[in-house]
């Protein structure tokens, strides 16, 4: 509900109402952005990703060149290529997969390219788990992605349109990677609403053409040897676009209701405005803790929640004013910071922005399931000072708390 | 394969005119006596402006485009050392759809090159390589063969010859040196079915160069197989350089052929072959030798010669003639 009520109401563009997977949608989103090279690796559990591009490309729905590499870090490596070309690219991935590709993924950021990528989140071996965790997009924290991780089909189809507009500004120039639930959202269908006119799509996220190109009539060399003297300064424009990039995001968000009549903010705050405990949390599981922040408030409870929506660039400042005046803040990790000074990875960073100590909550890794009573008890249970801040707990494992 | 036509003699020189022009600038930082300035300065002559290279890392990626310079007037990219294939595919395919949608004129040829090392083609490179001839992409990829890792300092790579001392092998009381045999490239890529392979030596300019352009008119993906001096890591004065090269063949140490369509032809033929010692003892690489390991070496390659003039029907590649000095006097040839 909180897009709806971020959105304005009147709707500029004509839409449907269609139900489809989070694979699939993404994989529309894709066609409707006039894709030009798509590059492929299967991998559960977006493989359903790539297969309905195929289909698209393959019955003229979508003119594109389709690349079945061999490999993901083939496969970035295409994208990557390709992007440097001038097209317009995409690729997905989930666990395994994004290792495998990792050498090339900062490269893509140093040589400024605005590839998009896909990502139904999974764990990492071993042991080999196909279901979904954020272990895999995590790992991208520090390499100078855009990260957007989103909460629904129809979250993850408006954005992986905003992301081709935002990678491909001229003040941008970077890679964007937008992640959603492995299985609980990736295979499970639910209604969207797109664009009946997919020219609309084009429109609002045009092809700019605008990075630094192999082009015959202007030669440039791309990823030359970048000495002492030079690399630092190279990357630090990497550094200083990423940074630029939040205006452009939620511009770009901004603009994107206005024609489609959906906003996601670049957080979502749920009744933080007096809250005294808030639950951070990110990706489908935000539905249920909108839940229990209702159950808690009900019961006497000032509680809040807040949605991350983009994780690099790291929105510090606004995490800051929207947590500022809340006494216990709780953080939901869905992935495993081994042996970190916090366990979750962002119960780091949200205790690093908020310069107070955070409440440590691992759940749903490998996909163990969770429920709102799950998370509600572990709420009472920090609510009551029964749990120590900076100490990792964890919600349904067995054996531990 | 089908034995190749009667042979012209000498293979089909100065078919065409080399321009003036020079698209692999002066200044590089290559060593003096490399020749990956050699093959990389006809590669572009014969190829001409409309030409990108992606160079995964290597010698040639380090010593050509030091940021802010560079060496090529082309569109040059380097990405990583494992994936010349694979980025070249992503670039050719963006250069079709591009076409398709009127971005560039279709009626424009552009080529795309890798120009790769050893290590990025046979060892590290080998998947994304095969992936791309697999997919049949457009790309011309030029291994120079450098019989090692030389960038990071003489490590052995899946195409150094048997009995080279690497850092990696080196000769040691136990071990004379590299034991694996060198991996055959071009056959491998042969193997994929593409429309043209070749191998060549700087040596023979007029015959690398006429590959350039077969490569360049092939309606898939080709491959180049071209054998490169390395001063450091072959150990040679550099004035040898080219000399090296010219012994690498005269010995039938390496053989310049091409498959076209299938069609395999001894591009280079040597009636009276040098015995490999002569090769070998130009380079400090192999100075730790005994002479039965030379003598293996040299019956390795009397079998791979005979194997080629069987494919061939007739000896292309003749007998070794101790006779023979091993430094032929300049022009004597
Ligand atoms: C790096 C990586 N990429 C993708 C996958 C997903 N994956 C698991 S099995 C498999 C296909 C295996 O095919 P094959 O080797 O032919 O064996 P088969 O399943 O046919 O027995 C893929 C793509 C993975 N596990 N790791």
């Amino acid at each position: 509900m909180t897009a709806q009520l971020v959105a304005p109401k009147e709707r500029k563009v004509a839409q449907k109402r269609i139900a489809l997977t989070g694979n699939h949608a993404v994989a529309l989103a894709v066609k409707m952005a006039r894709v030009e090279v798509i590059a492929a690796y299967p991998i559960t559990p977006q493989t359903p990703v790539v297969e309905r591009l195929a289909e698209y490309v393959n019955n003229g729905e979508l003119d594109a060149e389709y690349i079945p590499v061999e490999s993901e870090h083939s496969a970035m490596s295409a994208v990557i290529g390709a992007s440097a070309m001038g097209a317009r690219t995409f690729t997905e991935t989930s666990s395994q997969g994004l290792y495998h590709m990792y050498e090339n993924l900062p490269i893509a950021v140093g040589l400024r390219l605005p590839v998009v990528m896909g990502m139904a989140v999974r764990t990492i071996s071993a042991p080999i788990n196909v279901w979904g965790d954020y272990s895999d997009v995590m790992a991208m924290r520090e390499l100078g992605w855009i990260i957007y991780v989103t909460q629904s089909a129809q979250e993850a189809f408006d954005t992986v349109i905003q992301a081709y507009r935002v990678a491909e500004d001229s003040r941008v120039h970077l890679p964007a990677v937008v992640a959603y639930d492995g299985f609980w959202t990736s295979h499970v269908l639910q209604p969207l609403d797109v664009p009946e006119d997919e020219e609309e799509v084009v429109r609002y996220a045009p092809i700019t053409r605008s990075w630094v190109k192999l082009d015959v009539d202007n030669p440039a060399q791309l990823g030359a040897v970048g000495t002492p003297e030079w690399y630092w300064e190279i990357r630090w424009q990497a550094v200083e676009a990423l940074r630029t990039s939040l205006k452009v995001i939620q511009e770009a968000d901004e603009e994107y209701g206005k024609v489609f009549g959906r906003s996601y903010g670049i957080l979502t705050p749920y009744r933080l405005e007096d809250a005294e405990l808030a639950i951070v949390a990110y990706g489908s599981i935000f539905g249920i803790v909108k839940k229990v922040v209702d159950r808690l408030r009900r019961e006497g409870v000032r509680s809040g929640a807040l949605k991350l929506r983009v994780l690099r660039p790291w929105p510090g400042d606004m995490i800051k004013k929207l947590l500022e005046h809340v006494d216990k803040v709780a953080v939901i990790d869905r992935a495993i910071n081994h042996g970190g000074p916090l366990y979750g990875p962002m119960a780091v960073e949200i205790a690093a922005t908020i310069q107070k100590p955070v409440y440590n909550v691992l759940a749903t890794i490998g996909m163990r399931a969770i429920d709102s009573d799950m998370i509600y008890d572990a709420a009472v249970k920090i609510h009551r000072g029964l749990w120590a801040p900076n100490t990792p707990y964890t919600v349904g494992l067995r054996g531990y708390e | 394969m089908k034995a190749a036509e009667e042979y012209p003699g000498l293979y089909e020189y100065a078919n065409f005119e080399l321009p003036q022009e020079e698209l692999f600038l002066p200044g590089h930082g290559l060593c003096a006596g490399c020749t990956i300035g050699v093959i990389a300065r006809h590669m572009l002559k014969v190829l001409g402006p409309d030409t990108i290279v992606v160079n995964p890392t290597g010698c040639a990626e380090v010593s050509t485009v030091v940021y802010p310079r560079t060496n090529w007037a082309v569109p040059w990219m380097h990405v990583a050392f494992g994936n010349g294939g694979s980025v070249a595919s992503g670039i050719e395919a963006a250069i079709k759809v591009l076409k398709r949608r009127g971005v560039i004129d279709p009626n424009r040829k552009i080529n795309v090159v890798v120009f790769a090392g050893d290590g990025g083609t046979a060892d590290i490179g080998f998947q994304a390589l095969s992936g791309m001839f697999e997919r049949g992409h457009k790309v011309i990829y030029v291994m120079y063969d450098n019989e090692g890792y030389m960038n990071t300092g003489i490590q052995r790579s899946g195409t150094t010859p048997f009995g080279a001392s690497a850092t990696t092998a080196p000769a040691g009381r136990k071990v004379p040196g590299n034991v694996t045999h060198k991996k055959p490239m071009a056959a491998i890529a042969a193997a994929h079915g593409i429309p043209y392979v070749a191998t060549a030596n700087p040596a023979y300019v007029h015959d690398m160069v006429y590959k350039f352009k077969k490569a360049a008119e092939a309606e898939g993906p080709s491959f180049l197989h071209i054998l490169q001096s390395c001063t450091p890591g072959w150990r040679f004065e550099p004035k040898y350089a080219i000399r090296v090269l010219e012994l690498a063949t005269e010995t039938g140490y390496w053989v310049n052929y091409e498959i076209d369509h299938g069609e395999f032809r001894v591009t280079l033929p040597v009636p009276k072959r040098k015995p490999v010692k002569c090769f070998l003892e130009l380079q400090g690489r192999f100075k730790h030798l005994k002479p039965e390991e030379v003598e293996a070496i040299q019956a390795v390659i009397d079998r791979d010669v005979e194997e080629i003039n069987r494919i061939v029907g007739k000896e292309v590649i003749g007998p070794v003639d101790p006779s023979l000095p091993c430094i032929t006097p300049r022009g004597a040839r």
